[in-house]
């Protein structure tokens, strides 16, 4: 096959992944309206009754993760190289990230609660970057060709996907504590995880990629030190990419050190994970400085 | 009134002590250290786009004098970003040394005595099975470290969550020596050589160069490098470049044997903590100017500068042995194209039907006025223009005062030649950090205290996680299950 082929076959394949990723989303939407029978008397509720639903969501939501995946690996076929040269490469294999970090924690967790907010999450990112990022598959410029390429964007790629994933948690944390404290949640949030462990499973989430996005950075000043001359220079990426690092850190400070539990945390870690997504956006698209590889 | 002022000021001193390395002010400078980083990528900075800042302040004067004095441009180098940072890093170190000598005094000790009362633990159970030895044997097999009492066992698991988060802080420290080995000890310039050309790592070879406060030019390895082809290699559609490669060869200490080198983007030259980096390229058009008798008053090639990236690139030509003096406006253009709205440019960034456009001055070039002047730009306040002409490869134009032809043209290398001695343990601290986070978020500490019951029947287990960290309690469970069985 050449390489447009792949190219083409990687273009179906996320188009594929989409359909998958709709029907996820109306499964699990089927899940959460329809578990209370009687939405007046707010007495009798049945979550049995669309587990159905919400299986068949779970299977969709695997299956666009395959699709998701092989457009991922055929784009970097059709390049010849990793398929991290610009942002809509960016864009598919951060939803492919952070949809993987969602399936690893439904395994390890019982998280299918997230199933909704992860399908509209992933929908928006894959729909943004097939009409405004999308690019021709194309080679990389000189200054990315470099296994730090590899290394670097891959470790950020999948840092943000759990970010992404830590910041839905902590939200859904704060919108829950509200209802508890407005005197109890909907019939709908009932079978959502307590409190404590929504604010857990935050806490392992950040403690599990902080190292990660800790070694991208530095993988990143390795790489600035090979093709720039300098290993940090203040370049407005790398300052947002410390910032990232120092909200991070100020959370685990937060949590460990100073025992701040539950709201507090929750919104640092939304700051935190905010930090990200300006970066990813904002710089990449209206910033100047040497990171300007998003192709637009 | 201070009766013993010595004794105010020491206890006042003492008391910023234990407030700066407190966590909750190391956590607030954490905080402010972030937001302090935000200005820099809003504003232009002088040490990356000098030209953006004097954009600024041409069209905001105004508000970039008063963003000035706030050093808006330049965040990095500031007084309160140092300070911000300098404070941090007192109070990073105020508290992790005590603990690290606290810890390193801990290596090899028991755990402490087992408290009074258990029941206040987290976990608490009292059995009516179990034995003292029998939890020793499970403990030990489990690798706690274990005080063994007449009546109680006290065993502590985890002692490497605080060993690496230690490790941690103490390589942030080791990373910041290394950053500011790196400022004091360090060198930085850039060079423009064309392809032919030798450069000898000596300051006048340097177009900008700027040292350390705490190293000079005597420190500067005597190398030398000679460029001896470049080849840059471009997308035939889109003309987006995909490789450069410099040949060159190089002689350490000059004069040595050369030896034949291949420099691209992310493969620098390495003279021990010095590199050389291939940062830019472009086109020297080569001229010949002679003046009206015909004698040759200029020639060689004349390094322009890219506009795009097709590599228009502009540049100017200085004849000052000429009587009057001459001056040429240039503008080179590798593949010619020409269109109403923006006149010659270029359309492919490789040499393929080139064209130099010039417009010719004469008058005073106004060098020995004592004013610093860009060698690609003419000063025109003293000449005055004679013509504009497009020359095409070889052909000569006749000026009355004089005469220039393009002979051709040589590609340019921008070197850019960093020395950082402090960069290595800058490398050494984030690979240590990394190890030592790992090591700290990954090791659950825990301690847990089995005690024989007051009745002699049984045992009582009681159990405390550091830092709340999940885990204890199915380990507990197992240690009952094993005390029951
Ligand atoms: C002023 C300076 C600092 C002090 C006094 C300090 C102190 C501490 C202390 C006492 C812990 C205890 C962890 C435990 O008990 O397990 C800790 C953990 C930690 N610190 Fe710092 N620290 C400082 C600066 C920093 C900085 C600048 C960073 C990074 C930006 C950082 C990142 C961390 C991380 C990631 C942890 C691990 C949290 C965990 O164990 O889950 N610290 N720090």
């Amino acid at each position: 096959m050449t390489s447009t082929n792949f190219a083409y076959l990687s273009n179906y394949a996320i188009y594929s992944a989409m359909v998958l990723f709709t029907l996820a989303f109306f499964s699990h939407a089927v899940e959460v309206a329809f578990s209370v029978r009687n939405l007046e008397d707010k007495t009798e509720f049945d979550f049995t009754r669309t587990k159905r639903s919400g299986d068949i969501g779970t299977v969709m939501m695997v299956l666009a993760l395959v699709f998701l995946f092989v457009g991922v690996i055929f784009r970097g076929i059709s390049a010849h190289r990793v398929p991290w040269g610009n942002m809509y490469e960016f864009s598919i294999t951060g939803a492919l990230a952070f949809t993987s970090a969602y399936v690893y924690a439904l395994w390890r967790y019982k998280i299918r609660w997230l199933g909704l907010p992860v399908a509209i999450a992933v929908l928006l990112t894959l729909g943004t970057a097939i009409t405004i990022l999308y690019r021709p598959s194309a080679p990389l410029v000189p200054a990315l060709k470099s296994t730090w390429l590899a290394i670097h964007v891959s470790a950020a790629i999948i840092s943000g996907g759990v970010f992404l994933l830590a910041n839905c948690i902590a939200a859904t944390y704060l919108l829950l504590d509200r209802y508890e404290n407005k005197g109890g949640r909907p019939v709908w949030a009932l079978k959502l995880p307590t409190l404590e462990a929504l604010d857990q499973l935050t806490y392992r989430l950040v403690a599990f990629v902080f190292p990660l996005w800790t070694f991208a950075v530095i993988a990143g000043a390795i790489w600035a030190e090979s093709a720039w001359g300098r290993y940090w220079g203040w370049d407005p990426k790398e300052t947002w990419a410390f910032i990232t690092w120092v909200a991070y850190a100020a959370y685990l400070h937060a949590r460990v050190t100073v025992g701040w539990r539950g709201r507090k945390a929750a919104w640092l870690c939304i700051f935190a994970g905010s930090t990200f997504l300006f970066n990813y956006v904002y710089i990449n698209v209206w910033g100047t400085g040497r990171h300007t590889y998003s192709g637009l | 009134m201070t009766l013993v002022p010595e004794l105010e000021a020491r206890s006042l001193s003492r008391w910023l002590w234990r407030q700066l390395t407190s966590m909750r002010t190391a956590l607030i400078l954490l905080l402010l250290f972030g937001l302090a980083a935000i200005p820099g990528s809003i504003f232009p900075q002088r040490s990356q786009n000098p030209l953006a800042v004097s954009d600024y302040f041409k069209s905001n004067p105004g508000t970039a004098k008063f963003l000035d004095e706030l050093n808006m441009f330049d965040v990095y180098s500031s007084p309160w970003f140092s300070s911000i940072y300098i404070l941090l890093f007192i109070s990073l170190i105020g508290c992790v040394l005590p603990r690290t000598i606290e810890h390193l005094k801990s290596v090899g000790a028991k755990p402490p005595l087992t408290p009074k009362n258990l029941d206040r633990m987290e976990f608490f159970f009292e059995l009516e099975t179990g034995t003292l030895d029998r939890a020793e044997s499970w403990l030990k097999k489990r690798h706690f470290r274990i005080r063994r009492d007449v009546d109680s066992i006290s065993a502590e698991k985890g002692f490497m969550r605080e060993s690496g988060n230690l490790a941690f802080h103490l390589s942030l420290i080791l990373i910041l020596i290394g950053v500011g080995a790196g400022s004091l000890f360090g060198m930085k310039g850039d060079a423009i050589i064309n392809v032919g050309d030798r450069f000898i790592n000596i300051p006048t070879s340097y177009d900008v160069i700027s040292f350390g406060k705490l190293e000079s030019e005597k420190n500067m390895n005597p190398f030398s490098i000679t460029a001896t082809d470049f080849k840059a290699t471009y997308e035939l559609t889109t003309g987006v470049p995909s490789d450069y490669k410099l040949t060159v060869n190089i002689a350490d200490p000059v004069g040595s044997k050369e030896v034949a080198k291949v420099v691209r983007v992310n493969s620098p030259l390495t003279f021990g903590s010095t590199k050389v980096y291939l940062q830019a390229n472009g086109y020297a058009p080569i001229v010949t100017v002679r003046d009206k008798t015909g004698e040759v008053k200029y020639q060689g090639a004349v390094i322009f500068l890219p506009q795009d990236g097709n590599l228009t690139s502009i540049g100017a030509i200085k004849v000052p042995d000429a009587e009057p003096q001459l001056g040429f406006i240039g503008s080179f253009v590798p593949t010619f194209a020409r269109n109403s709205q923006r006149g010659a440019f270029s359309t492919y960034p490789e040499v393929l039907d080139p064209r130099l456009l010039i417009s010719v001055w004469t008058g005073n070039l106004g060098l020995d006025t004592g004013r610093p002047q860009s060698v690609y730009r003419l000063d025109t306040t003293a000449m005055t223009r004679l013509s504009l002409k497009t020359l095409e490869l070889h052909e000569t134009f006749d000026f009355n005062e004089g005469s220039i032809t393009f002979e051709g043209w040589t590609p340019w290398v921008n070197l850019q030649i960093v020395k950082d001695p402090g960069k290595i343990y800058a490398l050494l601290g984030s690979i240590f950090a990394i190890l030592g986070l790992l090591m700290s978020l990954f090791t659950r500490s825990r301690r847990i205290w089995v005690k024989t019951s007051a009745d002699k029947s049984g045992v009582e287990i009681a159990g405390l996680a550091k830092n709340s960290v999940p885990g204890l309690e199915s380990e507990i469970a197992a240690l009952i299950n094993e005390m029951r069985s």
